[in-house]
């Protein structure tokens, strides 16, 4: 993942570092976490979380620059993102737009892609699925500029820069991988039983992964889901090559912002989209917590 | 019971009330290689009558279960045919072969309620809405489960679990009901409790039970007919009796029920049969009728209940055979004690059933055990 502007991990973070404590204090009954764990743990998370808040204050500055602490209260940013403009540079509410068209639909793709890939690689067997697998790894460890200068090649000659399919086809690709990993931790405790069951039951095997496999493997497909989106949500690399005047996401524009001419209206944006990539994340989990059964 | 071939006399020892539900499923020839060194099932041929109770019986790795799911569709065939009322189903998917199956581990659907998972089968031939909710009211009443429709299969028994799923596999009305070793999974007693539930829910539904099991006492209590495999073909075919009593191999009989076994070698057997320094009567009808056991290698065998021990050969009836044993220790078992023997001068481990409160014998006393000519077996090896 590109180390650039990833609050989806700072996001993550601080749920990651809480969870096995709690956890813990649980299986030890009446033992307390002593005080100075909770303090270590405070500050880890404060170090990852901070980061991607502070630019919320900062979106209601009255100043004109970047400034810390923020001076006054004002709408005024917000008022600026959200108004429709025709001019490229200060069209946000476009880009938003395009970032979560481009998301949506590179989820999607990467969604569907990337469960009949893991169904695919879990029943299959040997050396040759294991490589296949790595392989498919790959745009998880390749380096995002490596990937862009190929995509930006290859688009060009396909004509797909600056298109929406373009964004879709190349962050699907990237976003790939995360839906694998999910899916297949998700068939790690699958039944494969149960598909001889309800084979015996008169189901052909696409009404088997419809009414059996996919509702027990939910989590896993959800979950690539929502990191296929936010991996979209907020790429930047690839985003900045293939854009065009005519279609660019959120975070190249805020790119542009901060490199042409220094405005403050990015402080809203950075807000918006760690309020977005924030609600992304936690809205399974809230839902699922509320649907658990047993 | 009279020597006969089990095939033959099977049917009278099976009477029950003709069945429209009934199918017969018959195996041609099947094979299954997976390419190890020997086929998983080799050239079984059977026929399971409609309504019929039929047990596939072995030790694991026999073919028996490969069989079933051969029968199922699980797995392809290498070669043969099995048809269900003459239609050939040996290409068709487990989807479309209408077989309803009962599995170890109940494969209930976890994220299905009772009444979910019981209607599954209905939802996909797509009954309609109040047929289907009167077939599924009507079956967990069959199986006695009603009021727990709601539940999750996570919040049932064990027992209560492999019952949903019987429920959910008769519901359709399959062309027959396969189980592979429902009931392994369960503690004894829920075991004998489900049997029972089994033997009446097969009476009631009147279909094609195909069972599978390494257990013989199972297979002695449920079946019409027991098919014994081993080594991927079947050994022998027939009631639970004749597999008891008239058993062809030694494999037969040492896998239903214990027994005595003398080794004979490859003697000619006539009216006699020599074992160390004795030589015994052979009454007509204890020697297997399988083909080549008169010519080939074979034991003689004699069931715990029907061995005797005296103290004294004079004690034996007269006509009866007999051999000198050593009692190596005794089993009180409540209403009755085995003795393990140590017989002959070879000291082969015999097992004789006498009564709680007969004669009692210590362990190191010199006996003679002895049984009629006709209660003996002589099988191939």
């Amino acid at each position: 993942m590109s180390t650039a502007l990833d609050s989806a991990e700072v996001e993550l973070a601080p749920e990651v570092a809480a969870r096995p404590r709690r956890r813990r204090a649980r299986k030890r009954g009446i033992d307390r976490v002593p005080v100075w764990q909770r303090v270590f743990v405070t500050i880890v998370a404060l170090y990852f979380i901070l980061p991607a808040l502070i630019v919320i204050p900062m979106s209601f500055s009255e100043s004109s620059t970047f400034q810390f602490p923020p001076k006054g209260f004002t709408l005024n940013l917000y008022e600026r993102f959200f108004t429709i403009s025709n001019s490229p540079s200060t069209n946000w509410l476009g880009s938003l737009g395009n970032s979560f068209l481009v998301a949506l639909l590179a989820a999607a793709l990467a969604t569907i892609l990337g469960t009949a890939a893991a169904l695919a690689l879990d029943r299959l067997t040997g050396r040759a699925p294991r490589l296949l697998r790595t392989l498919m790894m790959l745009p998880l460890v390749a380096p995002s500029i490596v990937v862009a200068v190929d995509v930006y090649v290859t688009f060009l000659r396909w004509h797909l820069v600056g298109t929406v399919q373009g964004y879709v086809l190349a962050h699907a690709a990237i976003a790939l991988p995360f839906v694998i990993v999910s899916v297949t931790a998700a068939l790690g405790s699958f039944d494969r039983g149960l598909l001889r069951a309800s084979a015996s039951l008169g189901a052909s095997s696409w009404r088997s992964f419809i009414t059996v496999t996919a509702p027990l493997i939910s989590r896993g497909i959800v979950t690539g889901a929502v990191f296929a989106f936010v991996t979209s949500f907020d790429e930047v690399v690839i985003a900045l090559f293939i854009r065009s005047p005519q279609v660019q996401t959120l975070p190249v524009q805020m790119y542009n912002a901060v490199t042409s001419e220094i405005d403050p209206t990015i402080s809203a944006a950075s807000s918006i989209i760690v309020v977005v990539v924030t609600i992304v994340f936690l809205a399974p989990q809230l839902l699922g917590a509320k649907k658990r059964r047993r | 019971m009279t020597t006969s071939t089990p095939k033959s006399t099977a049917a009278s020892a099976t009477a029950r009330p003709a069945s429209l539900r009934g199918t017969q499923i018959n195996l041609e020839h099947i094979t299954k290689d997976f390419g190890l060194a020997q086929p998983a099932v080799d050239d079984v041929t059977l026929t399971i009558k409609p309504g019929e109770f039929m047990t596939l019986l072995g030790p694991s790795g026999s073919g028996k279960t490969t069989t079933l799911n051969l029968i199922a569709g699980f797995e392809t065939l290498t070669s043969g045919a099995i048809t269900l009322n003459n239609n050939d189903v040996s290409r068709l998917p487990p989807h479309k072969r209408n077989l309803g199956m009962l599995f170890q581990n109940y494969a209930l659907f976890p994220h299905m309620t009772v009444a979910q998972n019981v209607a599954y089968p209905l939802r996909e031939r797509k009954v309609p809405k109040a047929e289907l909710a009167r077939r599924v009211s009507d079956v967990l009443e069959l199986v006695q489960l009603t009021g727990r429709d709601d539940n999750y299969p996570a919040q049932l028994s064990g027992g209560q679990q492999q019952r949903v799923a019987l429920a959910r596999a008769i519901v359709f009305n399959p062309q027959a009901l396969l189980l592979d070793e429902p009931l392994g999974a369960l503690d004894r007693n829920l075991r004998g409790a489900l049997q029972l539930e089994i033997r009446r829910i097969h009476r009631e539904v009147g279909a094609t039970f195909v069972f599978v099991t390494h257990d013989q006492e199972e297979a002695m209590n449920l079946s019409d007919r027991i098919a014994l495999f081993n080594d991927g073909h079947i050994e022998q075919v027939g009631t639970p009796e004749q597999l008891y009593a008239e058993p062809e191999t030694l494999f037969a009989a040492k896998f239903l029920g214990d027994s005595t076994v003398f080794e004979l070698g490859d003697q000619d057997v006539g009216r006699s049969v020599r074992w160390e320094d004795r030589a015994w009567g052979v009454a007509e009808g204890t020697v297997a009728a399988r083909a080549g056991v008169l010519a080939g290698s074979t034991a003689l065998l004699v069931r715990p209940e029907s061995l005797s021990v005296v103290r004294a050969a004079s004690d034996a009836p007269a006509g009866s055979n007999t051999v000198s044993a050593r009692v190596r220790d005794v089993e009180y078992m409540g209403s009755y004690r085995t003795l393990l023997l140590n017989v002959g001068n070879s000291g082969v481990a015999g097992r004789a059933r006498i009564e709680a409160t007969g004669e009692s014998f210590a362990i190191g006393d010199e006996v003679v055990a002895w049984w009629h000519p006709h209660a003996q077996r002589v099988v191939a090896v």
